[in-house]
């Protein structure tokens, strides 16, 4: 699989990362590389082996419904750029 | 031209535990704004989330009340996109081995039951709330409170089954019934607990491939659920007529306008790019939990149903009235328990009582007459002591003072005038006061018998035995 400009554009709006248009080829090269590297693990047998759900082997790690204190709320929105009146204020949601 | 209608439904729940999905934050709804927050459901870097054993427990309650399968082995997964709602810029959610698969629930429409699949059941948890100043498209910045972040959800997402706005309203309807019986949800859809998406599409007909099409969000409501979707299929038929083509969007209900408007094109937004949460270890649910979680589920809403029309011969209609609500069948048993007629017993519940809750906005159980005192009025009337229209004084004084019937009717003297002389007396009464309507009766006007049984009532306040009252009066005019 290889990956187009189109798809590096594509990938950089989900990711919500500005790439200038001089980047883009490089960038592209770059994706490119790091795939082709792990293309490896596609010559590996795989015939029955389940996916793997989580590298450490352990299940039902869980705890009681029992409410604990929450955080001040001064603490909570300490590194907020922007507040008001106690809420998280944040730019703008849907483009007009 | 006419369209075959298709809808699936993905319903929202919100599971009444006490702490948060993954953190113990408390999930207390009307808290002030970010005081129910912690690291791990802001996402701050380096927390570590842990699954509440009892959102498992109450997903796995739903998943058996809605005959789905508990799949023995299954995991969480990062769902990513943008939004503010979402601190992490992920919802900790299930994608491809959720923890309840296959299931399906019956409902009723028109007098015919018809059965809805149920394609899975996951948990997630919920995201925050914003808070707009103005309106969504024009204000220039959003406030936003986590208190809802991480507050633990089921989406139980159904099969394309549904064929009409109306069998919509009625599975949401019986879904909200076990939601509630089964205890894991409060379901009150006007503070956000039960929230609910529907897939729509129409066709040419039911064999031809399903057509293109739209989610609609923001139907908060039974009422919205179907006027949303009554506007949307006829807002798609319209499109389709006029040779157009159904673009794949997502679709906003305006309650108050009454029309659906495109929110944002669902393919962008469909790159959710799911992967396994490293944060959490995947779930082994043994058989054993499964089945003690089995063994706690109380009778479901169809299996009460039917246990009241076989055992108390009511109609389909009344017992799925009485049967909606679990409170409501509660105190239906209680009553019937202390002996009143079944068939009275539902009449009343959903005319006179169901009035009166709605009137107030009350619950049954918070309702001011007990079931044992309702039961005791119900006895009175059938043995005589006091007439149907009587009944209705009493039961007014009962919901006022909370007394118990037998009290009301002594302390103001409304039992029942059966002594057949003391009505005889009565009737010659009003019979010699009235010349004029038993000359009119004679003469063939119906209507004067029934001016002479008010005048008898009236004498005695209401209180005479009517069958009486009739027959007696029958026999002297004729």
């Amino acid at each position: 699989m290889k990956i187009t400009p189109k798809d590096v554009a594509h990938v950089a709006l989900l990711s919500r990362l500005e790439i200038p248009e001089d980047q883009v080829e490089k960038v592209t090269g770059q994706l490119n590389a790091i795939l082709e590297y792990a293309e490896m693990l596609n010559k590996v047998n795989t015939d029955g082996v389940e996916p793997t759900a989580h590298v450490i082997p352990l299940s039902n790690v869980m705890r009681e419904d029992e409410v604990e204190v929450s955080l001040a709320r001064e603490l909570a929105l300490a590194n907020a750029p922007e507040q008001d009146n106690g809420y998280f204020k944040v730019p703008k949601i849907v483009e007009g | 031209m006419d369209y075959s209608v298709v809808i699936g439904l993905e319903v929202h729940a919100e599971l009444k535990t006490k702490s948060k999905i993954f953190c113990g934050c408390s999930t207390q709804f009307g808290s002030d704004q970010n005081t129910n927050v912690c690291p791990v459901c802001l996402g701050l870097p380096g927390v570590l989330p842990v699954v509440n054993k009892r959102v498992v427990e109450f997903a796995i309650r739903a998943g058996l009340a809605l005959n789905c399968e508990i799949l023995p082995f299954s995991k969480f997964d990062r769902k990513n996109y943008y939004y503010p709602d979402l601190p992490k810029n992920y919802q900790t959610s299930q994608y491809d081995l959720p923890i309840c698969v296959n299931g399906y629930l019956d409902i009723e429409v028109n007098g015919e039951t018809k059965r809805i699949g149920i394609t899975r059941i996951h948990m997630e948890e919920d995201a925050g709330k914003l808070v707009h100043s103005g309106n969504i498209t024009n204000s220039n910045y959003a406030l936003v409170d986590y208190n809802r972040t991480g507050v633990p959800l089921i989406e139980i997402v159904s099969e394309p089954d549904i064929r009409s706005a109306e069998e919509a309203k009625a599975y949401l309807e019986a879904l909200k019934s076990i939601l509630e019986y089964i205890d894991v949800s409060d379901c009150k859809m006007q503070e956000g607990s039960l929230r609910c998406d529907a897939n729509v599409s129409l066709r040419e007909n039911e064999q031809a491939p399903f057509g293109t099409r739209t989610e609609l969000k923001n139907l908060n409501s039974f009422r919205a659920v179907q006027k949303g979707l009554e506007y949307e299929i006829v807002r798609q038929a319209e499109v389709l007529d006029e040779g157009g083509k159904i673009i794949q969007e997502t679709r906003s209900w305006d309650e108050t306008k009454g029309i659906t408007l495109s929110l944002r094109n669902k393919e962008q937004a469909h790159d959710y790019r799911y992967f396994p949460e490293p944060d959490l270890v995947p779930l082994q649910v043994s058989a054993e939990w499964v089945e003690e979680i089995r063994q706690s589920l109380p009778e479901l809403p169809n299996a009460r149903k039917q246990r009241l029309m076989e055992a108390y011969g009511l109609s389909s209609y009344d017992a799925g009235v009485i049967t909606a609500s679990q409170a409501m069948a509660n105190y239906f048993d209680v009553v019937v328990g202390h002996g009143a007629d079944a068939k009275a017993a539902a009449n009343w519940l959903m005319g006179e009582v169901s009035k009166v809750l709605n009137a107030s906005n009350i619950s049954i159980t918070e309702f001011a007459v007990t079931p044992e005192n309702l039961a005791s009025m119900l006895e009175l009337m059938q043995k005589g002591t006091i007439s149907s229209k009587i009944a209705k004084t009493v039961f007014e004084e009962m919901v006022a003072s909370g007394k118990d019937p037998a009290t009301i009717v002594k302390e103001k003297g409304l039992q029942q005038i059966s002594n057949e002389g003391e009505i005889v007396a009565i009737v010659e009464a009003v019979l010699a006061a009235n010349p004029q309507s038993v000359a009119d009766f004679k003469a063939g006007k119906d209507r004067a018998l029934g001016f002479l049984v008010g005048q008898i009532m009236k004498q005695t306040k209401g209180r005479a035995n009517p069958e009486l009252v009739n027959k007696l009066l029958k026999e002297r005019i004729n």
